[in-house]
């Protein structure tokens, strides 16, 4: 029995999660496989193959894979499916995206974004945006789940090759035609990854001044660029950039909360965070009570006055 | 063309929900409920595409006991033409649902089905995937934009690091992220005239699908606190404590 976990990549390198989903998946007492599917994908198997705690690398390379639409990728998977028992991914909009296609073919439940992993079928996860933490225990003969990786260490790199092997499974549907693609341009660190993250709300008051005093401070920082739902629904900062419950989970070393009022479903997404910092002209702000250190101001001042002193 | 929307109703997103006192599940007696938010960016973009003529009937269907007639009535109000009604008792995990839709499907032939990406209560977003999984019919979650051209859909995605667009062959399904519109308001006259509009009740065992929950609940807990911050009075002191007390290096 073994256990299966797919890794993400962006064409170019793993994805940092990946390592931390190895950590989740030593929890069962079973070698652990790491499934890469994509073009051109060798260099990733490699690091893959290196990373400690994986035994086997199964590399799934053809052209029509490119773009690892959920349609190919689950059929991969529960073509792989009857060798492993526990099948996981770190939680993200790429596993989110494939794993509930994967375990509704194999006839079983899903379990998304677990923080802790007590049994070999039951898990502690969070509903009503980290409101509420329950433990379930799931009946199913295949445990599917997504993790949720900043609750996980991050395994080590090894110079020991573990096996790559390739497998090249027939795959025929022509119902979905990747189109394009934007990604962001940023110098700056990854988002889910940075160890320091400045994050903005909306009273930045526009994408202009969202920019200009956010992005001088988070250069300095060599931080990730955050922002809450409002921020981005106010068209502030992009889509990818948003921290909570319907975007990007973060656990950096330091989080900065700038103008952030901290309703829950943003506070779902930095919680984890070592050191939060908030700084926000509301002294009554519910982001103070998640904060470590809190500083009452006006932000047009205290970013700037903040950014200069470092 | 015929679109499906799938609505769940949950506790309304702001509301704080308690725990009961003996810690077995969630209290939610008497709670103001609603249409999950991202249900209604569903039933938004489907009156849009019937407005623009590409849509000929909007179809609701919910899950739930005969209190979900609330939701279905508010996006009747909204413009859908009419709801369906599954009616369970039971607790209802996203597989279960999937294979309640999927029976549903079958009768109702939609071209294309459209739910939310996740719903606010148990944020699990699977449904959609897994009701086109046992479709096998292809899907494109977190939408933020779709457009019909003939006997396709293109689709923006909302991916980590950016945007990703698909074109789907119909049928297909898709869930909604809620920057793909506005959901319109509500306005008392629309919702006299709902109540006119077809709400058909179906029973969950009419539809022969295997509903029983996969997953037990063992417990329901608060979340650990993170402890109680703070507040410094300038930037200086602010940099002292990281400095000094964080170890962190600025």
């Amino acid at each position: 029995m073994k256990t299966l976990i797919l890794a993400e990549h962006d064409g170019k390198a793993l994805n940092a999660s990946v390592y931390k989903a190895v950590t989740a998946a030593q929890f069962w007492p079973a070698p652990v496989e790491l499934l890469v599917v994509g073009h051109r994908i060798s260099a990733i198997s490699q690091e893959a193959a290196k990373i400690a705690g994986v035994s086997r690398v199964i590399q799934v390379d053809a052209e029509n894979l490119a773009h690892q639409l959920a349609e190919d990728v689950a059929k991969v998977m529960t073509h792989l499916a009857k060798d492993y028992p526990v099948i996981l991914a770190a939680h993200s909009s790429f596993s989110r995206n494939i794993l509930p296609r994967v375990a509704a073919l194999l006839d079983v439940a899903m379990i998304s974004d677990a923080l802790e992993i007590q049994a070999n079928n039951t898990y502690v996860r969070s509903i009503y945006a980290g409101n509420i933490y329950t433990t379930i225990q799931s009946a199913d003969a295949i445990q599917v789940l997504s993790v949720h990786a900043s609750h996980f260490s991050a395994a080590t790199r090894t110079e020991q090759l573990a096996e790559i092997q390739a497998i090249n499974p027939e795959l025929s549907q022509q119902n979905t035609r990747w189109v394009s693609e934007t990604r962001s341009q940023s110098e700056r660190p990854a988002l889910g990854s940075a160890k320091v993250v400045v994050s903005g709300g909306r009273s930045l008051g526009s994408a202009e001044t969202f920019e200009q005093v956010l992005s001088p401070l988070a250069n300095k920082l060599g931080a990730a660029l955050g922002a809450t739902r409002a921020a981005v629904d106010a068209g502030y900062a992009p889509n990818d950039i948003q921290v909570g419950q319907t975007g990007v989970t973060v656990a950096p070393d330091l989080y900065i909360a700038v103008g952030v009022s901290g309703a829950v479903q943003h506070t779902y997404g930095m919680k984890d965070s070592k050191v939060v910092v908030a700084i926000n002209q509301d002294p009554d702000a519910p982001i103070f009570q998640v904060a470590d250190y809190g500083l009452v101001g006006d932000l047009f001042e205290v970013i700037p006055a903040l950014t200069s002193s470092l | 063309m015929k679109i499906l929307v799938a609505v769940k109703r949950v506790v309304d997103y702001n509301i704080k929900v308690r725990i009961k006192a003996d810690g077995s599940d969630v209290d939610i007696d008497g709670v103001k409920m609603s249409v999950n938010p991202f249900d209604e960016n569903a039933i938004e973009e489907a009156i849009r595409l019937k407005e623009q003529g590409i849509a000929s009937e909007v179809v609701l269907v919910s899950l739930g006991s005969a209190a979900n007639q609330d939701v279905l009535r508010h996006g009747l109000a909204m413009g859908a033409d009419r709801a369906i009604l599954i009616e369970s008792s039971a607790n209802l995990e996203p597989l279960a649902v999937a294979k309640s839709l999927k029976a549903l499907f079958a009768r109702e032939q939609p071209q294309l089905i459209l739910l939310g990406k996740q719903a606010v209560d148990d944020d699990a977003g699977q449904t959609g995937q897994m009701l086109a999984a046992l479709l096998d019919y292809p899907q494109a979650t977190f939408a933020s934009a779709l457009e019909v051209n003939g006997s396709e859909v293109l689709v923006t995605r909302e991916v980590d690091g950016g945007t990703e667009t698909l074109a789907l062959k119909l049928p297909a399904v898709i869930t909604t992220d809620l920057r793909l519109n506005n959901p319109r308001f509500v306005k008392l006259p629309n919702l006299m005239m709902a109540r006119k509009k077809a709400l058909e009740t179906i029973s969950a065992t009419e539809l022969a699908v295997d509903v029983a929950p996969r997953h037990q609940l063992l417990k329901v807990a608060e979340p650990p606190a993170r402890k109680a911050g703070v507040k410094v009075g300038s930037v200086a002191e602010l940099l002292e404590k990281l400095r000094a007390h964080e170890g962190i290096t600025l």
